[in-house]
């Protein structure tokens, strides 16, 4: 089957380079040298050696003790993700049914957030949901129980949504926002009531909005460290927690944090390989890949 | 024969911010034929085919189809299918899946499909173009993608919004004659907005004329041509020359200085009236033995005819003629009874029909879409 000759900006198509485009390339490619390509061999390189500079598998090998952490970490990041693409998708929806001003009002609601920094905004929550914090207070200032919000799984995934629920809004609604509303109007006059338009139709057309929002929540909840170190209990420890601690808090250990990066890293990679079967390489689904 | 109503409008109105789009609009259309709304962008002519269709509801008035009241009814529940300016055709299914989508929201069986999907993309010549993608498809292919996917779907009535105001001239003019053979091999009712009076009259069964939001005339092509109610008709359809005059009585009109005898009976005695001379319907004599004469003060050699800008008692005429003649030349002018067409006053008397400054341009000018 024959590709569309028209390749929007971002996809995967290679082009031939040419002598031009290089030199306009050149400024990153050094960047990416210097601070992806280099480090990434360090860190394979610190996976692979013991303290002696020796090679050895025993980093890896030795992971296996950890596996319960990878597990939960995992759990954690597609529960949370999920919960963003559940609560953004019908958002994003409606939102673009709005008019152009009160779309943009939204839209900044979305992203207010993002201008206070990770470590504060989480702080600030566990603030409002400790057992003596604000939410507890007012509860029980009512007169009803204190209800234990804080250092529980549920508040490490409440935390990670909190955090990145703008990151599954913005591309959803982005890609949503430019479907061509007389799509919906040639469903409709095909037959489509309000439900099949949405599943006939902007469904499809909003995958990848979808596929990039879950890659953009999805990849720093696996990783996430602060988060579920500040509001999870003594067993919701998550492998970026591990990997922090093996850097500074104990013995420097920086070949099990290399190989527990890399372990990650292939995690993510697969992961946004499978998710990108579910898109063509058109349309920019594939933007981040 | 007498074919039943299909859709009619009954007093219908609509208005978008205090401002009027239609204005009491009243209109029958009859059973599987291909009619148009014919006007320039703005007249209210998609609104009407919006109304139609159901995406947009009457401020007043009421739509029948086959004589119910549908007001409420929304799109996805009438028998009506529309093709879209440009053509609206879903860029994540391929040619067959976009043919194929309504029938599969009906939840069709799915030998029916392929059967009715084959069928309708043979009777479009898109046969071989099931797999492709609609993006890749050139302008005319995404229109027959188009027509495909809602002929399929059988509707009774078909409404067309400026389907071929995206493709270039030669192209409209095979869709032009592929859309007239659909529909006569269909037997659907077809409703046709455009504003190109050319398309309007080659294609049409019944012409609808509208501007500000009212219906104008309601006619055959012929009919619109040759018989125009006003002064809006005559100019907007083919080129015309309105003339003030006065009809004396039955058969007899004052213009240019001359009686004349015409064919035109029911007016009032000594009522000022429009009159319409058709640019093609003059005849040119040597100066002295018409019945007016004029000065040529333009000729452009048009190829198969002449088109002369004749000066007659201070109105400038446009005369279409196979002879050559030269500026400057004075000549007389013969107009047969069957020539002269005479109108009532309307409100666009005066406003139209005078070639004084004319020019090739400004008939060409491209009209903006609606």
């Amino acid at each position: 089957m024959k590709k569309n000759t028209t390749v929007p900006v971002g996809t995967r198509r290679k082009k031939l380079p040419t002598p031009g485009a290089s030199i306009l390339n050149a400024p990153y490619l050094l960047w990416a040298a210097l601070f992806i390509i280099i480090p990434l061999f360090i860190v394979v390189y610190y996976a692979f050696t013991d303290a002696n500079g020796n090679f050895t598998t025993e980093n890896m090998s030795g992971l296996a003790d950890y596996t319960s952490v990878m597990l939960r970490s995992l759990w954690y990041s597609l529960a949370a993700t999920a919960i963003c693409l559940l609560i953004a998708y019908p958002f994003a929806y409606v939102v673009c049914k709005f008019r152009p001003t009160s779309q943009k009002v939204a839209n900044m609601f979305v992203t207010i957030p993002l201008w206070i920094n990770l470590l504060i905004r989480t702080y600030c929550l566990t603030t409002l949901m400790d057992n003596n914090g604000l939410i507890n207070q007012a509860l029980a200032f009512l007169g009803m129980g204190r209800l234990p919000l804080m250092n529980n799984t549920g508040a490490v995934i409440f935390g990670m949504v909190y955090n990145y629920l703008p990151y599954m809004i913005l591309p959803i609604y982005n890609v949503m926002s430019r479907i061509d509303p007389s799509l919906l109007e040639a469903g409709e006059d095909l037959g489509c009531n309000a439900l099949q338009r949405v599943r006939r139709i902007v469904m499809p057309l909003s995958l990848p909005g979808v596929i990039s929002g879950i890659i953009m929540v999805f990849v720093p909840s696996v990783s996430t460290f602060y988060i579920s170190a500040k509001m999870g209990g003594t067993g919701d420890y998550m492998i970026g927690d591990l990997i922090e601690n093996q850097i500074h808090a104990q013995n420097n250990n920086l070949p099990t944090a290399a190989a527990l990066s890399l372990v990650l890293m292939v995690v993510i990679l697969v992961s946004m390989f499978i998710l990108n079967r579910f898109t063509d390489d058109e349309e920019g689904g594939s933007m981040l890949v | 024969m007498e074919k039943k109503n299909i859709i009619e409008l009954k007093d219908v109105s609509v208005s978008f911010d205090g401002e009027t789009i239609l204005d009491h609009l009243n209109l029958s259309i009859q059973d599987g034929t291909f009619v148009t709304f014919l006007g320039r962008s703005g007249c209210g002519k998609t609104t009407t085919l919006r109304i139609i269709a159901g995406f947009l509801q009457p401020d007043e008035g009421d739509v029948f189809f086959d004589s119910k009241r549908i007001n409420e009814v929304p799109p996805h529940k009438r028998s009506v299918n529309t093709i879209f300016q440009r053509y609206a055709l879903f860029p994540h299914l391929n040619v067959y899946e976009n043919v194929a989508f309504g029938l599969r929201v009906k939840k069709a069986p799915k030998e029916e499909i392929a059967a009715k999907v084959s069928e309708t993309l043979k009777l479009v010549n898109l046969e071989g173009y099931e797999k492709r993608k609609v993006t890749n498809l050139s302008g005319g292919q995404q229109q027959r993608v188009a027509i495909a996917r809602a002929l399929v779907n059988r509707p009774s009535v078909l409404l067309l919004d400026e389907p071929l105001s995206a493709l270039d001239a030669k192209l409209r003019k095979d869709m032009q004659v592929e859309l007239r053979r659909i529909q006569r091999e269909t037997g659907i009712t077809f409703i046709f907005v455009t504003h190109d009076q050319e398309e309007a009259l080659s294609m049409s069964d019944t012409i609808v004329v509208m501007n500000d939001g009212k219906i104008q005339q309601i006619g055959t092509p012929v009919d619109i041509y040759n018989e125009p109610k006003n002064a809006f008709v005559a100019d907007f359809i083919g080129e015309s020359n309105i003339i003030d005059g006065i009809m004396n009585k039955d058969d007899t009109v004052t213009f240019a200085g001359h009686t004349f005898v015409c064919v035109d009976e029911g007016f009032a005695h000594d009522e000022p009236v429009d009159v319409v001379i058709r640019p093609e319907d003059v005849d040119v004599v040597p100066a002295g033995e018409g019945m007016i004469t004029g000065l040529i003060t333009q000729a452009t050699f048009k190829g198969d005819y002449y088109e002369l800008i004749v000066e007659v008692k201070g109105f400038k005429w446009m005369v279409q003629t196979t002879d050559a003649y030269a500026e400057g030349q004075t000549i007389g002018i013969v107009l047969d009874p069957d020539s002269i067409h005479v109108m009532h006053k309307s409100e666009y008397s005066g406003l139209y029909g005078d070639y004084s400054s004319f020019s090739d341009e400004e008939e060409t000018a491209p009209e903006a879409g609606e």
